[in-house]
């Protein structure tokens, strides 16, 4: 295990993260907050309680999510996108590292940088609705677990993609609509019964609705199914970028 | 002993269906400079480029200090240091940090010490808490030569590395170049100024077509190849050579004013004698003789011209 390289590019990786902090830190920040004052406050003030927790609440797991997501994504595709777009990379494929190591430090650092992030919102949160947090084991084991599984996802985007449109596309036109989909801002007993079936195919619906049930004890589907469907969602990642790096995909010619 | 670098039917051929690499074998000893000439495109940099790990190579085998590069490519690599062509840097990082970086990246611990000497050597000493994309193109190729030299490596390819630098980094780099043979490092590098590998190289291989045209001690390909010539200085300027001459295959300059004789330095018979003979007859005077030994520049382009 060449341990140097990977501490060398985790913290390459994080310090570009204080480098650009405007807009890893306190962009998502703020777009956060204004949520909670546009649905919390302006909106949800008109919206009864969802199974006794008041709305502003009931949408602050969703929102972590959220961000949790596109920032997992965000982070960790770029971070791979960028240096094969400078030409940096040459440097990464000459070295003596294997692609678990590339990976480990990559993903791990992109995940680092969201659950930071996901900590700040959530303090955030509280500071606007009053929290409670029933089962914080559970809410620390998915908010590590959906961090590393999206930057695994973001990473595999960024290797993927071969311009900065390909690099947005995704998060943009499918992640963010799966997101607003899954249940992040409402439950969905709230819906009519055939858009209930269609949600149980959208996989954020297991994050949000696991991650709500660690906070109220409330959720749309079984916690162990979230767990579950997480987990194979992550599996399924690893194999993909297993896969690149075995065949240098998009990395060597 | 082993060679630094030993490349056997290595065949390269990309998606494009492109042949870059043919049939390449070449033995780079250990702690000699190698210069690899060829003409753009002939496949310097993809054999460089395979060599390191940045290209998959389609067949053949490679071996560096003993190593396999793609069964062994951790000892491989950690041996290898590449300067590559173009000035790829992380243009938002410091100097110091993209060089530790390099340094970690290739295994080796935390060294402040060895990459305060690097930096000092490429004057880059002053400019370590700059920006890189806040320097000259000059001092982002020492930056990238920083980078490779980071981690110690024992055998260094440098891809065009005076491409586009000016007189003083060339001279630095040089004598970075020399210090660095002195320790015992081996180094294979591309140049296109020729007189460069005529001064530093102690091989030379010829490369174009992605096949490998030939490999020679320097001296030996200078000698060996190496034509001279004869200018002679006339006293009253010619339209024509007389017929008399014209088994010597003489040239007249445009002026008219200076003959080219052409020959072997190492055949027994030079002809210079006779010809000086000739002359004198045709009642041409001539002022001065100079003789010149054709530079390897001029070999080179006659190889490569000869195989097109």
């Amino acid at each position: 295990m060449n341990l140097h390289a990977i501490r060398a590019i985790y913290l390459f990786e994080m310090h570009r993260t204080w480098r650009t902090i405007m807009q890893s830190i306190i962009s998502p920040v703020i777009s956060t907050s204004l949520y909670f004052v546009v649905f919390g406050s302006a909106i949800g003030g008109r919206i009864p309680e969802i199974s006794g927790v008041p709305y502003g609440a009931f949408i602050v797991p969703g929102l972590v999510m959220l961000s949790l997501l596109t920032q997992s994504i965000s982070n960790a595709s770029f971070g791979i996108y960028f240096p094969k777009f400078t030409g940096t990379i040459y440097e990464l494929l000459s070295a003596p590292v294997s692609y678990l190591e590339i990976v480990i430090a990559y993903v791990g650092a992109a995940a680092s940088k969201s659950i930071i992030l996901g900590v700040i919102i959530l303090a955030t949160a509280a500071l606007f609705v009053p929290l409670r947090i029933e089962h914080p084991f559970i809410m620390v084991l998915f908010l590590v677990l959906t961090a590393v599984t999206f930057s695994l996802f973001g990473f595999i985007i960024g290797i993927w993609a071969d311009g900065f449109e390909k690099l947005q596309l995704v998060p943009l036109m499918i992640v963010t609509p799966l997101t607003f989909l899954g249940g992040s801002f409402y439950s969905i007993d709230m819906l009519p019964p055939f858009w209930r079936v269609v949600t149980l195919f959208n996989p954020v619906l297991y994050l949000v609705s696991g991650f709500r049930w660690s906070f109220y004890g409330l959720s749309d589907v079984h916690i162990g199914t979230s767990l579950g469907m997480t987990a194979v969602f992550l599996v399924v990642c690893i194999f993909i970028v297993r896969w690149m790096f075995k065949t240098g995909y998009r990395l060597k010619s | 002993m082993s060679s630094a670098i030993s490349v056997s039917s290595l065949f390269k051929t990309y998606g494009s269906g492109f042949e870059a690499l043919k049939n390449i074998n070449l033995d780079i000893r250990h702690g000699e400079i190698f210069a690899l000439l060829g003409p753009n495109g002939a496949g310097k940099t993809t054999l460089i480029s395979t060599i390191c790990g940045i290209v998959n190579p389609t067949s053949g085998t490679i071996l560096a200090d003993g190593h396999d590069i793609q069964k062994e490519y951790r000892a491989a690599r950690t041996k290898i240091g590449l300067v590559p062509q173009e000035l790829t840097t992380d243009a938002f990082e410091t100097v110091w940090n993209t060089v530790s970086f390099s340094r970690g990246l290739f295994g080796k611990p935390f060294n402040p010490a060895h990459i305060e000497k690097i930096l000092k050597e490429l004057s880059l000493w002053d400019k370590k808490d700059n920006k890189i994309i806040t320097l000259s193109g000059g001092m982002k190729r020492r930056v990238m030569i920083a980078k490779a030299l980071s981690h110690e490596p024992e055998i260094l390819f440098l891809d065009e590395p005076t491409a586009g630098v000016d007189v003083e980094l060339r001279r630095d780099m040089w004598n970075v170049v020399r210090a660095l043979r002195e320790s015992g490092v081996t180094i294979i590098l591309t140049t296109h100024y020729i007189e460069e590998a005529e001064q530093m190289a102690d091989r030379i291989g010829v490369i174009s077509k992605g096949e490998i045209v030939l490999v020679e001690e320097k001296s030996e390909l200078m000698r060996s190849l190496g034509k001279k010539q004869l200018r002679l200085q006339l006293q009253e300027e010619h339209k024509s050579i007389p017929a008399a001459l014209a088994k010597y295959g003489l040239e007249l300059a445009p002026s008219g004013g200076e003959l080219i004789y052409s020959y072997d330095a190492h055949e027994e018979k030079t002809g210079i004698a006779a010809l000086l003979k000739d002359l004198e007859k045709a009642g041409m005077g001539f002022n001065d003789i100079q003789t010149k030994q054709s530079s390897l520049e001029e070999i080179f382009v006659n190889l490569v011209k000869e195989r097109t």
